[in-house]
């Protein structure tokens, strides 16, 4: 059967992560290296790599992360922030990224999704969504969750799948930072809609709200950040007790 | 030396990286002296049946990798473990490789819960079926990551592992002689996977 998937995600500016890291034991808390390393040891299903850099230094500062980690970790790597064209698609999966997270690049220009998935395959392009209720409507954000687009977002999930993305990202601005939960209105109704796999973003604070998560059949994943990097929720301890109470989970079996 | 076969279908720097994160010698290479001299060859893969194998004719290594595969281990990962089959039907009917007995069909037509999502992407637990040398590091049921929507069907006895999707037995791994196949991938699939590809390298 397949596993639920837990999946941290790190932001990245200027060669470190940013987000209240909080670690102990790590050479360098906010290295992105090492942090992925911890993850990979710890269980991490995948790992989301933002970059959320402006400059140009910062993004081959982020390439050469990436390659770093893509080199040493071998589970699958998602990355995104600023993917605007096919060329940043190349640029980023020769650098080792198994997947291609598009967001505001894909509102911009509505045909990178087919592009994407044309060239290097559905299961490459995660549509990456920041989701608002505006007027008693799922409305999509752009620009980090900063700006309206008046685009009703189920819509234009329903087009992006049809358009080739291989995956949905929802991260629910209205939870996003509360830490009381996942928005499960908001992904079921995106779940009734869609028919490739959901990764749900936002508002996870404590166990409990995965264990709430995955009792809804139509997500696949959890993605959290700052819950982690704090270490307020171990990965590995997470995925036991999930898996106590039943969810499919991947655990790691180290023979002797 | 471990040679990669380079037909241009998908993106090889993690199958590079984490056999040289094994340790082995690896060369990823066109060149058919190079398939000659390597002492195992491994078939990558990811995109559409008949587009790579179109694209592996366009090399003319075909008839280069029939016969190393007579007297060296080879083996095919995800979509270049699907060319080894008898034929695939992705987008029509196209021929395989032949190495492997066995068919290339669509997953969402044999699975009954419509429900299931395709393509079958995530962690998968691999039952072993049949025991072998690929598997000297390999505990029964660990997780291996997949992402397909065909599968290969009637493999017969060289299935070596499978996994369970609705009520498809996902053909996950299989051997044929000196031929390997893993519908998963070994390289995206944690430590399992790199001890897989360990076993395979030592073979």
């Amino acid at each position: 059967m397949l596993a639920r998937r837990i999946i941290p995600c790190l932001d990245v500016r200027d060669g470190r992560v940013v987000k209240g890291t909080n670690f102990q034991g790590l050479r360098d808390m906010a290295d992105p290296v090492d942090l992925a390393k911890f993850y990979n040891e710890s269980g991490a299903d995948e790992l989301v790599f933002y970059d959320i850099t402006a400059s140009a230094e910062g993004r081959s500062l982020f390439t050469d992360i990436l390659r770093r980690v893509a080199g040493e970790i071998f589970i699958p790597l998602t990355v995104g922030g600023g993917i605007r064209t096919l060329e940043d698609f190349d640029r980023v999966l020769k650098c080792g990224a198994d997947k291609v997270s598009v967001n505001s690049g894909a509102i911009a220009d509505p045909g990178l999704i087919a592009a994407g998935a044309r060239k290097y395959g559905d299961q490459c392009v995660v549509l990456s969504m920041d989701v608002k209720r505006v007027d008693g409507q799922f409305r999509l954000f752009a620009k980090g969750g900063r700006e309206d687009t008046g685009i009703d977002a189920m819509e234009w999930a329903v087009r992006g799948a049809a358009a080739g993305a291989g995956e949905i990202v929802l991260n629910s601005i209205d939870t996003d930072g509360v830490k009381q939960g996942f928005d499960l209105e908001m992904l079921d109704e995106l779940a009734g809609r869609v028919s490739v796999p959901i990764i749900a973003s936002g508002g996870a604070g404590r166990m409990e709200d995965f264990a709430e998560l995955f009792t809804h059949p139509g997500v696949d994943a959890g993605l959290a950040a700052s819950i982690f990097h704090t270490r307020q929720v171990e990965i590995s301890a997470l995925k036991a007790y999930l898996k106590e109470l039943g969810v499919p989970m991947r655990t790691q079996v180290r023979p002797s | 030396m471990i040679a990669i076969v380079d037909y241009g279908v998908g993106n090889l720097f993690s199958l590079s990286s984490s056999l040289r994160a094994l340790g082995m010698e690896t060369e990823v290479t066109r060149d058919a002296g190079r398939l000659r001299s390597a002492g195992k060859i491994i078939l990558p893969g990811v995109g559409a049946f008949g587009d790579a194998r179109e694209k592996l004719d366009g090399t003319g290594l075909v008839p280069i990798l029939r016969e190393e595969a007579a007297r060296k281990p080879l083996l095919g990962i995800c979509l270049g473990m699907q060319l080894l089959f008898d034929r695939g039907f992705e987008y029509g009917e196209h021929p395989g490789l032949g190495l492997v007995p066995g068919q290339v069909v669509s997953l969402r037509e044999d699975l009954e819960d419509r429900t299931l999502k395709v393509p079958h992407m995530g962690w998968n637990s691999l039952d072993i079926v049949r025991d072998d040398p690929l598997f000297k590091y390999f505990r029964d049921g660990e997780y291996v990551y997949y992402v397909h929507s065909f599968y290969a069907r009637d493999c017969g006895a060289s299935t070596l592992g499978v996994s369970r999707y609705g009520n498809v037995a996902v053909t996950g791994a299989v051997r044929n002689g000196n031929v390997w196949g893993a519908q998963f991938h070994p390289e995206k699939s944690g430590d399992a996977g790199l001890r897989l590809l360990r076993a395979f390298a030592e073979l």
